[in-house]
């Protein structure tokens, strides 16, 4: 049959059929345009989120911690990844010969993995900050449930011999000791995010913004030198065992630049291991512990005396009887030694004479001199606990107390600062600001103090304490000339002075062209002796020898020395 | 006319189709440059410790232990030490011949 011959086509439809078919297909058309332009002006942002949502990753991009190296360049601290390995408790079902396995590769106790994992928190740590290679045999083992996540862990190569002066970092890597806390905003890095588009296999195919940009940390030199502060290490060690000290403190400064070389301090601490930094052990000593320091102290009341015309390097001083009564307190000396020129009140530390020299000086003259050279102020290295030592307002000063403070006594200061204080000498009377990062221009002169002439003079002097007749004949190094003075303080208790002991020697070398300051303090030796000249100067010896030769200084005496250090008679016992 | 709309047509297609390689070879570049800059990671990291393993068998402590008990070296006493004086004539480092 033709389909034109069909009798359903001469069939009249009503024209209402066609027309409502017409009606609903413009309707269907309507509504869809009305929702396309809805969708496109009105939701649009909403759905372009959700497809890029599809598509687009907001990454992190992690950013390391900067390195802290010597001024050599061999690295003092350094970040590098390791993995932490935790577990969902609920996934983890470990066999026991699995869980044994995994014990032995993390070197924990099996009773204490099986522990955590059977916790009811969703989230444990297993063991974290393990070494690269551990995680991969753990990743290979292929355990259900067991997870890895980098992390940064902080490295510390020198170990306890830079312990002080580098610090350490906590968990999360922010700085909470020493360089570590006070550099920290050099130090850390910014970790940034960027947004990308990732295929289909995971891999990044596009870069579409970067949301923030990830900042490394900045690698920091020091101004320190590996091989010297080994040396103060090692020497201070020796020293603090060798006379049963409970403490100790070294300190090496060169003197054309004011860098810190070498800064050590016992007891001391591991970086590398955190588990139990705490208590005593953590205190860098050199900064932020005072002492009251003794003789060494002298030096500046005969530089003051010199610098005002008040005395000549060879005013005579009568130290006889041997003491000397201010208002209700006397003086002391250990031993009677009678006429002195300044010099040798200096060479043989004569209380009496420091006293005598000082209470010939103006208060606030040696008040102004304390503080030129910085004692009562913080050094400001941002160091956690420093502290500026104790320099009482001159106006509450008494006679006795300007007389004792001549001899060290009354005042309290951190071996640093009489480190630093001792730069004056070394250098023509100037003081520079300290430093612990390298100096690419070190300052040419600084804050002066005394005229050059002075600083000569009392070099001369302290010379002299090094020599034989003088109380630190141990002090002397073959090959250099040696300048330096012994302190030994009662310790302050409670109020009081105790019959503790704090031996410290301060010195330069080599002395006609002084390149290094190095301070030493041995806290409380309770070996043999106790005199500065018999505790504190053979470890000064050791390090200056050494750190001239590491350094190349040309010596600048004969190399077979006036040692004489062993003939009982020859050398002065200083007074307290 | 109907020519031109082929030949146009054609064009547009080609250009489609170039667009759609560029595309394709950018973010394989890209993906290039991703693995890349993932190996200079590496690379640092590595770095990072080798020196570390450097300063740690370079130990000053460590090389002093050697030198002392397993080489038995000593620093040279003071009597060992001869200084040569640079400038006179009789020092015999002075009228060494240049090489």
């Amino acid at each position: 049959m033709k389909f034109s011959s069909n009798p359903l086509l001469s069939r009249v439809l009503p024209a209402w059929r066609a027309r409502l078919v017409l009606i609903l297909l413009l309707g269907g058309f309507v509504a869809l345009i009305g929702r396309s332009l809805y969708l496109q002006s009105f939701r649009n942002d909403f759905l372009q989120q959700k497809g890029e949502s599809r598509y687009a990753r907001v990454i992190e991009v992690s950013a390391t911690r900067g390195r802290v190296s010597d001024r050599n360049g061999d690295v003092l601290a350094i970040s590098t990844p390791v993995k932490s390995i935790w577990a969902i408790p609920e996934d983890a079902k470990l066999s026991p010969a699995q869980a044994r396995h995994l014990a032995a590769l993390l070197g924990m106790d099996v009773r204490e993995l099986n522990r955590k994992l059977t916790t009811d928190s969703d989230f444990v740590f297993i063991k974290r900050q393990i070494a690269p290679d551990v995680a991969e045999r753990v990743a290979a083992l292929n355990l259900p449930g067991i997870q890895q996540q980098r992390e940064y862990r902080r490295y510390y190569p020198a170990g306890d011999i830079a312990a002080h002066v580098l610090g350490f970092t906590g968990a999360e890597d922010a700085g909470q000791e020493g360089i570590e806390l006070a550099y920290d905003n050099v130090l850390a890095g910014r970790p940034g995010s960027r947004r990308v588009i990732k295929d289909r296999r995971g891999q990044i195919v596009e870069d579409v913004a970067s949301i923030k940009a990830p900042q490394d940390g900045k690698d920091l030199t020091l101004s320190l030198d590996g091989k010297i502060q080994y040396l103060a290490y090692a020497s201070l060690k020796q020293a603090v065992a060798e006379h049963k000290a409970k403490a100790g403190g070294i300190v090496v400064l060169d003197v054309k630049t004011g860098e810190i070389l070498a800064l050590a301090n016992l007891p001391t601490y591991n970086p590398n291991n955190r588990f139990g930094l705490v208590g005593a052990q953590l205190r860098n000593r050199a900064l932020t512990d005072t002492f009251e320091p003794g003789s060494t102290l002298k030096p500046f009341t005969a530089a003051l005396a010199l610098e005002k015309g008040k005395v000549r390097f060879d005013t005579l001083i009568q130290t006889a009887p041997g003491h000397l009564t201010i208002g209700s307190a006397t003086i002391h000396d250990a031993h009677v030694h009678g006429m002195l020129t300044v010099a040798q009140v200096i060479q043989k530390s004569s209380n009496v004479g420091a006293a005598k020299i000082a209470l010939s000086l103006p208060a606030e003259d040696m008040w102004q001199m304390f503080d030129a050279l910085g004692f009562g102020n913080p050094l400001h290295f941002g160091f956690p606990g420093e502290v500026g030592g104790r320099l009482r307002p001159v106006k509450s000063w008494k006679p006795i107390e300007q007389a004792t403070m001549a001899y060290g006594h009354g005042i309290s200061v951190t071996l640093m600062q009489m480190a630093r204080a001792y730069m004056v000498f070394a250098r023509d009377g100037d003081l520079l600001p300290l430093t612990l990062t390298k100096l690419d221009a070190p300052p040419l002169v600084g804050k002066t103090v005394f005229s050059a002439q002075t600083a000569h003079e009392v070099r001369a002097m302290l010379e002299m304490a090094v020599q034989p007749g003088g109380t630190a004949p141990k002090a002397q190094i073959a090959g250099y000339r040696v300048a330096g003075k012994t302190g030994t303080a009662h310790k302050l208790e409670s109020g009081s002075y105790a019959q503790k002991f704090v031996a410290s020697f301060v010195g330069f070398a080599p002395a006609t062209d002084p390149r290094l300051v190095v301070a030493v303090m041995i806290d409380e030796p309770s070996g043999a002796g106790y005199y500065g000249g018999d505790v504190a100067a053979p470890a000064f010896a050791r390090v200056m020898a050494g750190s001239l030769r590491a350094l190349g200084v040309p010596p600048d005496s004969d190399l077979h020395p006036l040692l004489v250090a062993n003939k009982e008679d020859a050398a002065v016992k200083e007074d307290m | 006319m109907a020519r031109l709309t082929f030949v146009l047509a054609i064009a547009t297609l080609v250009c489609a189709i170039g667009t759609v390689a560029a595309n394709h070879h950018a973010r394989k570049l890209f993906t290039e440059l991703e693995r890349e800059q993932g190996r200079m990671r590496d690379l640092e990291v590595e770095w990072g410790q080798l020196q570390l393993e450097q300063s740690t068998w370079a130990g000053h402590a460590r090389i002093e232990k050697i030198a002392r008990e397993r080489l038995h070296l000593q620093a040279p006493k003071s009597s060992q030490i001869i200084a040569l004086d640079a400038l006179a004539p009789s020092n015999p480092a002075n009228t060494v011949a240049p090489r």
